[in-house]
Formats: structure tokens, C-alpha cells, sequence
């Protein structure tokens, strides 16, 4: 049947599964947005900014692990929706975006709003395509799909001239198995390598200190149980990253919670004093190891990960195995019961073990609470306590994503969304959004920063519009905290503009935008206002927190440093003797 | 603080033996790429590159005897660990078919070099010609006062080339960029007893 290439676009979409398209039309996509609007099955959600609009993709894409969908015109719909794009390169999320061109026969013309955005994007992006035809119009669209949510997830563009769009073609939808024909250069691994998977068996039965080192690739490849039952099995305790929260539980015995920059006293403690460190989906991220030569010094590693190019990256490792997380630590375990999963020095694990409940019980993570003013981590305590620990939540950038990541105990993978990559102030209420639309039956918080919240708070009114109650706690210190912070450390306290002091009224602002607004200024306001605001389950909800403006986030390893210069909570160092135990 | 830490009973041993990172050599690579020859390719593969801090320092590109799929030869200079990493993300490119790091493997390669030499006078362009003749290379274009030289060769052969004509006055030199293959393996036959 002869129609349209927009409506091949959406018909093409449909195949795919797609639920829900973010976006914001213009001249280039008319006609898509047309053929949209004429086959009315697929819901559209009318973001305020691309920016919010690529984000909320990302929200919905990380909670339910789909392919995120974002749609925008050319020119500067195309060059907003560039950071969010940015941004699930960084922290793999499978995203397509679907930007209007201008017609084929202008581009290369400065014509009114062209970019080559495939240019633009192509170091931010795992693939993108300028279609030249409408026949590879389905084909180019369903191989962005299989590219974005296959092997290491990641975005993929697909940049449509308005020419094809308007003109009429009988092509077919391809199969999967055509989708795959037409990409001979692209296949995953993921079996792992099973001698590589035998050493790295052997390694974990004869360690004495070993470390479970968990990124965000555990949680994409869905290995919760795995973890669990590995860590439990051969009594390895185990760290994650911000990426990786929750695909091990952190109120788990063995769990030591977040490592690296504002890590916890005893993950870091832990991973330095480690002889065999298992990296886990993970990256080895500058913000995690601190100084790189003296990252776990004394430990081997192995490293799975789907991404041959992760590995040996930023540290050379001693086992590497490239596959898919899940089916490789299903097989790592299969090895270690098939040679009785013994430890083979079970006194020093019972030590190790030990030492780290003693290092919890030494510098738990803890804050000095105030009657007076409200602190920042009480605020992230108190909607742990009023959630049951069981809300999704999102953050902005900066102290406040700090104190969300430490305060609040995760234990469900894809629970806590955050821009831990790029590190983009404004992810967290369009993640927000686009994670209630994906997961409606979850309490949804955006954890964020006034700094943060103001750089796409457009999309209140989008939350409005659609009925959306994701609950908005602005951590509000008038302050571009983690800056000031850092200031204040590294910069004798010279405080150049970082204060927010002159800012609008949340609470007016919320009104104004169709939402409700709360304020609270004193501790005992705080659990009051949650409370009402859980109540509301038809709108969005803002919730100004007023707190002690210059709380700082520890412990900290200030950036390139090693774990032995670690601060802690009452600003003294970690002593450095301290770290060299060897058991 | 050392009596707040609760350490009694583990020892304060040594000092750790920090984690090392290998420091690769630097040299010139040459890469080989099979590519599909898709839109945008060469500039996925050149912001690859640049991307790394690298300067790309020879590329030829050709289609192959299959459509569609093009060699591409690249030498660029750089940390052998680094390049190492250039080589997995350019395996990651959705485009790239296969990607081999050749230097250290038997190899063939070959560069094409377009050489147009001053020829002042006559004792000048019998030498050359000479020079020409031992390195199996070709006049191709003559003027009163040039020859244009055609020749191929491995690098070594070429810069030697190149050095011996020097003294008469190099007017322009155009280089292919390598091309290169791997060597094929003769195969000792088994013999069964
Ligand atoms: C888009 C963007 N611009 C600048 C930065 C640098 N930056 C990192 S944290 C921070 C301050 C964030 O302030 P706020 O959102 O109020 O959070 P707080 O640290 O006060 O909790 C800034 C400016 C960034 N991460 N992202």
C-alpha cells in the first residue's frame, strides 16, 4: 500500500512497540507529527524544552528498560535535544531520537533552520543515520531500535528530510532478521569467555579480601539475582556505583553501599585494602577510583563488561571477560558450584568480613541534626521514611544528588535515576516524568537543586498537562551547592557566583504553573509537607525545602586524589596508616 | 586518631604496591579498516581518531572486489596502549567490518609517490634517471626543465628515494598514504604418520 514516509515513520514506531513519544514539533516534522495525530494509538507527550523532552525518554528508557523515543524538528529543536542525547551516551541509555531535516535538495545550504546534526552528534552518539530514501526509511529506523537497546545500550539518531517524509512509497516494514542482515559489522558479545571465566573462578575462591565492584551494566543486563546469590554464596561484600544502585540491595549485610569521590569510609576502606577486586558492568570512572595508580593497590581485578573497549580502559586488569553481565556471572557461578564454591581461606574472610563491620560501625555515614534548621540529609531520611524506602528517585547535579545517593537506601535495580556521566544539571524533573509514565505504579520523587530545578522547571507545566504527580523536593540552600563546596575547600572560601539567594517563590511558581506548592523551614515541617504532598495523586507537587545553606557533602576524596586522603564527616583526614591493613 | 580506629589485633605492614599503569611505547601504527561504505564513515572514523588527541598521519581508502566494502589503511602515531583502545572502538563503530593493528604482524605494504624533480641540466637528468632506473621507478611526464617520477615502494625504499633527489630540487611530491595487506601464512603440511 502506497502512503506517506511520516506515516512509514509511525507505522514503523508502531512495530517497534513504542508506547509513548516525547517531543516538541516544527517545520521540518509536520508531517510526521501529522500522520501522528491521524493514527492517534501511539500517546505524545508535549515537552516545554527538547531538552526536557530527550530526558524524559531517558527517565522512561532507564526505569523500564525499553527504548526511550524523542521526537524534535531541525535546526534548534535538533541542537537542543543535544546535552540529553550527551547525556545517554554517557550513562548508556537506549534512547532513538527522530529529528526533522530540512528537504534533501536544501541541505548543505544554510537553509532556514538546518544543522548537520548528524555531524554534531556523531562522537555523542552509538550510531545515527541521515535518511537519503524513503525505501530505507523503515529498515534505518528499525536498525536504530536494535542498535540503541542491544549489546552496550546507548542513543541513536535518525536525522528525516521533510522530502521524505511527504512522499509515498509501497516499502514494507523489514523483519528482524533483514534488520540484522543489514548490519554485518555489528554483533554484540555476550556468551564470555569460559577459560577466562574458570580463572576468574579460581581467583574468587582464593581470595582472602575480595570486593564486588557494581556499575550500571548490571542493572541494564538485569543481573540483581545473580549478584545476590554470588555475593552471598562465596561471602563477598559489595560496592556500587551510582549508576549501579540497586541492582544490589544496599540494606543487604553484605552491602557497602556507594564507592569513590563521596563514597562511604568503609566501600573505600574496603576496595583499598581488597586483594581481588570483581568489577561488574562498571567503568573504573575518574570519580571512582580517585587517583589512579592507587586504586585497590594491592588487588587483582576482573572486569565483565559488555564493551570490549571498557576494558583495560583507565586500569590494566588481571582477568578480563567481555559478555553480557547476566549470562556471565550465571556461568561464573555454575563454575564455582561445580568445584563446590569453597573458600579456600575462610578464617581471613571471616576477618575481612569483621574488619568492614567494624569499619561501618567507626564512620557510618552521619550528619550532625539540627532542631533549628533543617539539614539536607534529613530531608532525603525523612522521604526514605515516608516512601518505605520504595519511591523511584531522580536527582539534578550536585550536593543534593550526593545526600540523595547516601540518605536514601535502594533496593530494587532502576530505582535511583541519575546523570552520573555527563553529570547534567536539569536531568531530574523531566527524568522524573518520564519515569512515572513508564512505572505508574511507583511513587516517583525528584530529589533536586534550586540551581538544578531552575534549569528545566518548564516542564512542571508538562507534568500539569498530562496529569503527572511526580513529587518535586527542591533541597533549597540559594546556593550552587557542590560549587560553593568546593570553594570553600579548594579556593580559601572564595565564593565567585554561585549564590541563588535572589530566586523565585517555589511555592507562587508551583501555583502558577498549575501545581501545588509547599514550603517548609523548620525539621518538624518536613515529614508535614511530605506527608500532604503524598496525598496528591492527580498533579505535581513542589516542595521548597529551605536548609542550612552551607552543609557540605562528606566524606569526600577530593577529585584525583587518593582513597587515603579521604575527609571525613568531622574534617579530619583519614589517617593513612590506617589504610595499610593487611590481614 | 591511630587508637580511635579499632584496629587491634591486624598488623600495619607494609606499604602498598600501587597499582601500576602500563606506559605504552609510541610509534607509528598502521591500522587496517574494512568498512561498509556507508554515509559519513571516513568522518566517524577520522572524530574517532581526533577524538584520542591523534593526528592522522597517512589514509588511502578504496573499495574492495566486494561493493560496498572499502579497505582503508591508516597510520597515525601513538602510545601502543592508546592505540590499542582506538582499535576496540573502531571494532565498536556500527560500519566498521573488521579492524586489524598491523605493525606487529608480517605485513605487506605499498605507497604510490608522484615526484616532480628539477632537471637543471643534463648531467643532472642522466643521474636521475639513473637513480630512476636502480629504484625500478618510472618517468612519467617530462618539461625542459622537470621530470615528474612515479614509483611505489615500502616506506623505507620511498624516503630513500626521495633523500636521493633532494639535491636537484624537489618542485612538488604527492603521496598516495599506504596501502597494506597482512601476510599470508604458508601452512607446513602435516604429514600423518
Ligand atoms: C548544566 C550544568 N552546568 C554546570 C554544572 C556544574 N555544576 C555541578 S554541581 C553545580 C551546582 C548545582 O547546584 P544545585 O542544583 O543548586 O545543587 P546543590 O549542589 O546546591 O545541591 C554546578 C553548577 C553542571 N553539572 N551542569
Amino acid at each position: 500500500m502506497s502512503r506517506k514516509g511520516a506515516d512509514i515513520v509511525i507505522e514503523t514506531l508502531k512495530e517497534e512497540g513504542v508506547e509513548v513519544i516525547f517531543g516538541l514539533p516544527g517545520g521540518a516534522i509536520m508531517e510526521v507529527y501529522d500522520a501522528l495525530y491521524r493514527d492517534g494509538s501511539i500517546l505524545h507527550v508535549l515537552a516545554r524544552h527538547e531538552q526536557g523532552a530527550g530526558h524524559m525518554a531517558e527517565g522512561y528508557a532507564k526505569v523500564t528498560g525499553k527504548v526511550g523515543v524523542a521526537m524534535t524538528t531541525s535546526g534548534p529543536g535538533a541542537t537542543n535535544i543535544v546535552t540529553p542525547i550527551a547525556d545517554a551516551y554517557m550513562d548508556s541509555v537506549p534512547l532513538v531520537v527522530i529529528t526533522g531535516q530540512v528537504p534533501t535538495h536544501l541541505i548543505g545550504n544554510d537553509a532556514f533552520q538546518e544543522v548537520d546534526i548528524v555531524g554534531i552528534t556523531r562522537p555523542v552518539t552509538k550510531h545515527n543515520f541521515l535518511v537519503r530514501a524513503i525505501e530505507e526509511l523503515p529498515l534505518l529506523i528499525r536498525e536504530a531500535f536494535y542498535i540503541a537497546g542491544t549489546g552496550r545500550p546507548g542513543p541513536v539518531l535518525v536525522d528525516i528530510p521533510k522530502d521524505i517524509t511527504q512522499q509515498l512509497s509501497e516499502v514494507g516494514i523489514p523483519s528482524e532478521d533483514k534488520v540484522k542482515a543489514a548490519l554485518p559489522g555489528y554483533k554484540p558479545h555476550v556468551e564470555g569467555n569460559i577459560q577466562q571465566i574458570k580463572k576468574a573462578a579460581k581467583l574468587i575462591m582464593e581470595a582472602k579480601k575480595p570486593v564486588l565492584y557494581v556499575g550500571g551494566g548490571a542493572v541494564n543486563s538485569e543481573a540483581q539475582e545473580e549478584l545476590i546469590q554470588l555475593a552471598e554464596m562465596m561471602r563477598i561484600p559489595v560496592t556500587t556505583t551510582t549508576q549501579g544502585k540497586g541492582a544490589f540491595p544496599e540494606n543487604h549485610p553484605l552491602a557497602l553501599r556507594m564507592l569513590g569521590m563521596h563514597g562511604t569510609y568503609y566501600a573505600n576502606m574496603a576496595v583499598y585494602n581488597a586483594d581481588l577486586l570483581i568489577a561488574v558492568g562498571a567503568r573504573f570512572d575518574d570519580r571512582v577510583t580517585g587517583k589512579i595508580e592507587e586504586f585497590a593497590p594491592d588487588a587483582k581485578i576482573i572486569h565483565i563488561d559488555i564493551d570490549p573497549a571498557s576494558i583495560s580502559k583507565n586500569i590494566t586488569v588481571d582477568v578480563p571477560i567481555v559478555g553480557d553481565v547476566k549470562i556471565v556471572l550465571g556461568k561464573l557461578i555454575n563454575e564455582l558450584k561445580r568445584k563446590g564454591a569453597k573458600i579456600l581461606h575462610p578464617e581471613d574472610r571471616q576477618k575481612w568480613i569483621e574488619q568492614i563491620e567494624k569499619w561501618k560501625k567507626m564512620y557510618p555515614l552521619t550528619y550532625k541534626n539540627s532542631k533549628e534548621v533543617i539539614k539536607p540529609q534529613y530531608v532525603i531520611e525523612q522521604i526514605y521514611e515516608a516512601t518505605g524506602g520504595d519511591a523511584i528517585i531522580t536527582v539534578g547535579v550536585g550536593q543534593h544528588q550526593m545526600w540523595a545517593a547516601m540518605y536514601y537506601k535502594y533496593s530494587f535495580p532502576r530505582q535511583f535515576l541519575n546523570s552520573g556521566g555527563l553529570g547534567t544539571m536539569g536531568f531530574g524533573l523531566p527524568a522524573a516524568i518520564g519515569a512515572k509514565i513508564g512505572r505508574p505504579d511507583k511513587e516517583v520523587f525528584c530529589i533536586d537543586g534550586d540551581g538544578s530545578f531552575i534549569m528545566t522547571m518548564q516542564e512542571i507545566v508538562t507534568a500539569v498537562q498530562y496529569k503527572i504527580p511526580v513529587k518535586v523536593a527542591i533541597v533549597n540552600n540559594a546556593y550552587l551547592g557542590m560549587v560553593r563546596q568546593w570553594q570553600e575547600l579548594f579556593y580559601d572560601s572564595r565564593y565567585s557566583e554561585v549564590d541563588l539567594s535572589l530566586q523565585p517563590d517555589f511555592v507562587k511558581l508551583a501555583e502558577s504553573m498549575g501545581a501545588v506548592g509547599f514550603r517548609a523551614e523548620k525539621p518538624k515541617e518536613v515529614r508535614e509537607i511530605l506527608e500532604e504532598a503524598m496525598k496528591i495523586d492527580d498533579k505535581p507537587v513542589i516542595m521548597d525545602f529551605v536548609v542550612d545553606r552551607e552543609e557540605n557533602v562528606l566524606p569526600m576524596v577530593p577529585a584525583g586524589k587518593s582513597y587515603r586522603e579521604m575527609i571525613l564527616e568531622d574534617g579530619k583526614k583519614a589517617d593513612a596508616e590506617t589504610m595499610y591493613l593487611v590481614g | 586518631m591511630a587508637d580511635t580506629v579499632g584496629t587491634e589485633g591486624i598488623k600495619v605492614i607494609k606499604a602498598p604496591r600501587f597499582r601500576q599503569l602500563k606506559k605504552g611505547e609510541t610509534r607509528k601504527h598502521i591500522i587496517n579498516v574494512l568498512v561498509r561504505n556507508e554515509l559519513g564513515v571516513l568522518a566517524r572514523i577520522a572524530t574517532l581518531i581526533a577524538g584520542k588527541g591523534y593526528n592522522i598521519e597517512g589514509l588511502s581508502v578504496g573499495e574492495t572486489h566486494e561493493k560496498g566494502v572499502s579497505r582503508m589503511t591508516i597510520e597515525v602515531i601513538g602510545d601502543d596502549i592508546v592505540i590499542d583502545q582506538v582499535v576496540k572502538q573502531l571494532r565498536k563503530l556500527i560500519d566498521t567490518l573488521k579492524v586489524r593493528d598491523l605493525t606487529d604482524i608480517p605485513h605487506v605494504e605499498r605507497e604510490l609517490v608522484l615526484v616532480k624533480v628539477h632537471t637543471p641540466t643534463s648531467r643532472a637528468r642522466d643521474e636521475i634517471l639513473r637513480i630512476v632506473e636502480i629504484f625500478r621507478g618510472k618517468v612519467v611526464d617530462v618539461s625542459q626543465e622537470t621530470y615528474t617520477i612515479e614509483i611505489t615502494g615500502d616506506e623505507e625504499k620511498i624516503n630513500a628515494f626521495v633523500e636521493l633527489l633532494k639535491p636537484f630540487g624537489i618542485k612538488e611530491l604527492a603521496r598516495t598514504g599506504k596501502i597494506a595487506m597482512r601476510r599470508e601464512m604458508f601452512i607446513e603440511e602435516n604429514v600423518q604418520e
